[in-house]
């Protein structure tokens, strides 16, 4: 069977299951054209020989009735994959080898999946372009000067290339849904509290969940179906009944109430973003969907509350790279001096500089002026979203503000590079589920992305409005393979 | 508000990274401009809200205290970037 890259998961997975395809065959298929892809720079590890092995043991012993039946998946370095090195993009992580797998791939492997590789990213999951990778940035599969979004951009340009049927990402303030939004494809955040956070390096950890990145609404159903969990090694796991979201997916949004919110038209939004959110709008009432006007008045604050809670929590959370159990050590003249080498040979300058805001905001005589002031605002802006959902079930907005921006753009200038992550940011601060559609391109021929934010735990929800509109806008991803050698 | 080098060496001390003057100032600078951002917080009144700690609501659950995973002292180690088989190594610390 030809072109068997460019089928979806979904029709993999039925060809795998009709025995009208092998597992080995459409690993190979996939490793291949990987190995033709490096320009892209998608992979930090590849594991493609041993992704053959157990595709040959798949097809040996073929268990035809699991969720993802002897499909290949490389997924975002984020996540500890037991054996394989998992490097958060990072120096100071260069050649961590975990002993533990992270409970979203082991569901993942549970379904009959085949690990082919760990996808980059920006270091420890901090950026929105993939430009602080210690393994280098990647390059978008639409145009060779653009970034594929961030945090998860390996992840979005390996979905985008068709060098993995889909993939998982992580989500702490846009990073799975901002990078769908750059390369064309879609990216669910689940829920707060939906996906177990065990085994994926922690960056902040109130507001980070893994989610499915994907070419299409169907396949991402189907991911997330098998990745949500309730897990017993995650203390903010949350037990709830979860859906056979792929199953339950449906495209009937009639009299689904839509809300849109005013704040998130900002300031200096460019036109093309704001036409094609009045063209969702028309997409929605087609569907049958009633439009609501709504207010979320502390919109503008979100950011800023981000840049409070998310740092905080960060220098936290990586307080635990000393160079003493694993990953890179510097010499030092004694322990304190190994370990100020060690921090500052090993991370970034972004993840330093998160790591500083993020132990000033805490530190003595400041904790009450920003951090304690930020869980407020992180209050209001929940506020905001449980007033709307009185009134709404589920609000669409742009993903965001632009299209995607050229390598090099913004790396000069932290703030205009928090800006990308506006109307993403407010959706984590509320532990809420949004997915991001693609939704048109602008003059540059770049993909636009809208978003759907849902309930609480009200995924299938925002997913049948994404499967309905889905089909309404019939987006074309125009991309031309100018990488492969 | 502004934070200036000594600020900025402080806090290098408090997150044990190293900087040097360049660094530091390139950080003081970065810092200034986030935080400036970050200070539109101060337009809103919150004394009467209160902070929220975590979305997830849910009380904590208790478990057994079970070990459920196998002895990995030797995986465990070999991550170690200085080991002598059984213990990490780090610099002297007791004279």
């Amino acid at each position: 069977m030809s072109d068997i890259t460019k089928q979806t998961l979904s029709e993999l997975v039925n060809n795998i299951k009709e025995k009208k395809l092998s597992s080995s065959e459409v690993t190979q298929a996939f490793v291949d054209r990987s190995e033709k892809s490096k320009e892209l720079n998608t992979y930090i590890t590849e594991d493609f020989s041993n992704a053959l092995e157990k595709a040959k043991k798949f097809d040996d012993n073929p268990k035809l009735d699991l969720k993802l039946p002897g499909i290949p998946m490389a997924v975002k370095d984020l996540f500890c994959t037991v054996n394989v090195r998992t490097t958060a993009g990072s120096k100071i992580l260069n050649n961590f080898v975990p002993s533990y797998e992270s409970t979203v791939t082991q569901n993942i492997w549970n379904e009959g999946a085949i690990l082919i590789g760990k996808l980059n990213c920006d270091e420890f999951a901090m950026g929105s372009s993939n430009e602080t990778s210690f393994f280098g940035n990647v390059q978008n599969p639409i145009d060779k000067n653009l970034v594929p979004g961030g945090s998860s951009g390996g992840s979005s340009s390996a979905v985008a290339a068709q060098l993995t049927p889909i993939t998982i990402g992580t989500d702490t303030g846009g990073s799975i849904r901002q990078p769908a939004s750059f390369t064309g494809t879609v990216g669910l955040k689940p829920t707060y509290g939906s996906c177990s956070r065990y085994g994926i390096v922690a960056f902040a950890s109130s507001l980070d969940q893994a989610g499915p990145m994907a070419q299409n609404v169907k396949d991402c159903a189907l991911l997330q179906e098998v990745i949500s969990s309730y897990d017993q090694k995650d203390s903010t796991s949350i037990d709830f009944k979860r859906n056979q979201y792929s199953k339950e997916l449906i495209k009937d949004i009639k009299g689904k109430k839509i809300g849109i919110p005013k704040e998130y038209r900002v300031d200096g939004m460019p036109k093309e973003i704001d036409d094609l959110w009045q063209k969702g709008i028309e997409y929605a009432k087609d569907c049958g969907a009633e439009i609501i006007d709504i207010s979320l008045p502390h919109t503008n604050y979100a950011l800023p509350t981000y840049y409070i809670v998310a740092p905080a929590e960060a220098s936290s959370n990586l307080a635990r790279y000393d160079g003493v159990k694993y990953g890179f050590r510097a010499d030092g003249e004694n322990l304190i001096d190994m370990y100020e080498k060690t921090r500052s040979e090993g991370f970034g300058a972004e993840v330093q500089r998160r790591i500083m805001i993020g132990t000033y905001v805490l530190s003595s005589g400041y904790y009450d002026a920003y951090y304690l002031k930020a869980q407020k605002v992180r209050k209001l802006i929940k506020n905001d979203f449980d007033e709307a959902y009185k009134k709404v079930d589920a609000i669409l907005t742009p993903s965001t503000p632009s299209s995607a921006f050229k390598i090099g753009e913004k790396t000069n200038d932290p703030v205009s590079m928090y800006l990308n992550d506006i109307f993403t940011v407010p959706v984590n601060l509320a532990g809420l589920p949004g997915i991001s559609i693609p939704a048109g391109h602008d003059s540059k021929g770049y993909p636009l992305g809208l978003q759907i934010i849902g309930k609480a735990f009200d995924e299938q929800n925002i997913l049948n409005i994404a499967y309905a509109m889905e089909e309404k806008i019939n987006f074309k991803n125009k991309i031309t393979d100018w990488w492969i050698k | 508000m502004s934070i200036d080098l000594k600020t900025i060496k402080h806090i290098s001390k408090l997150s044990r990274i190293s900087v040097d003057e360049k660094k530091a100032e390139k950080l003081a600078s970065d810092l200034n401009s986030i935080f400036d951002f970050i200070e539109k917080l101060n337009e809103l009144k919150t004394e009467n809200v209160e902070p929220l700690t975590s979305v997830a609501e849910t009380t904590l659950k208790l478990r057994p205290d079970e070990v459920k995973s196998k002895n990995l002292r030797e995986q465990i180690i070999k991550n170690s970037p200085k080991d002598n088989e059984d213990y990490f190594v780090v610099p002297k610390v007791i004279e």
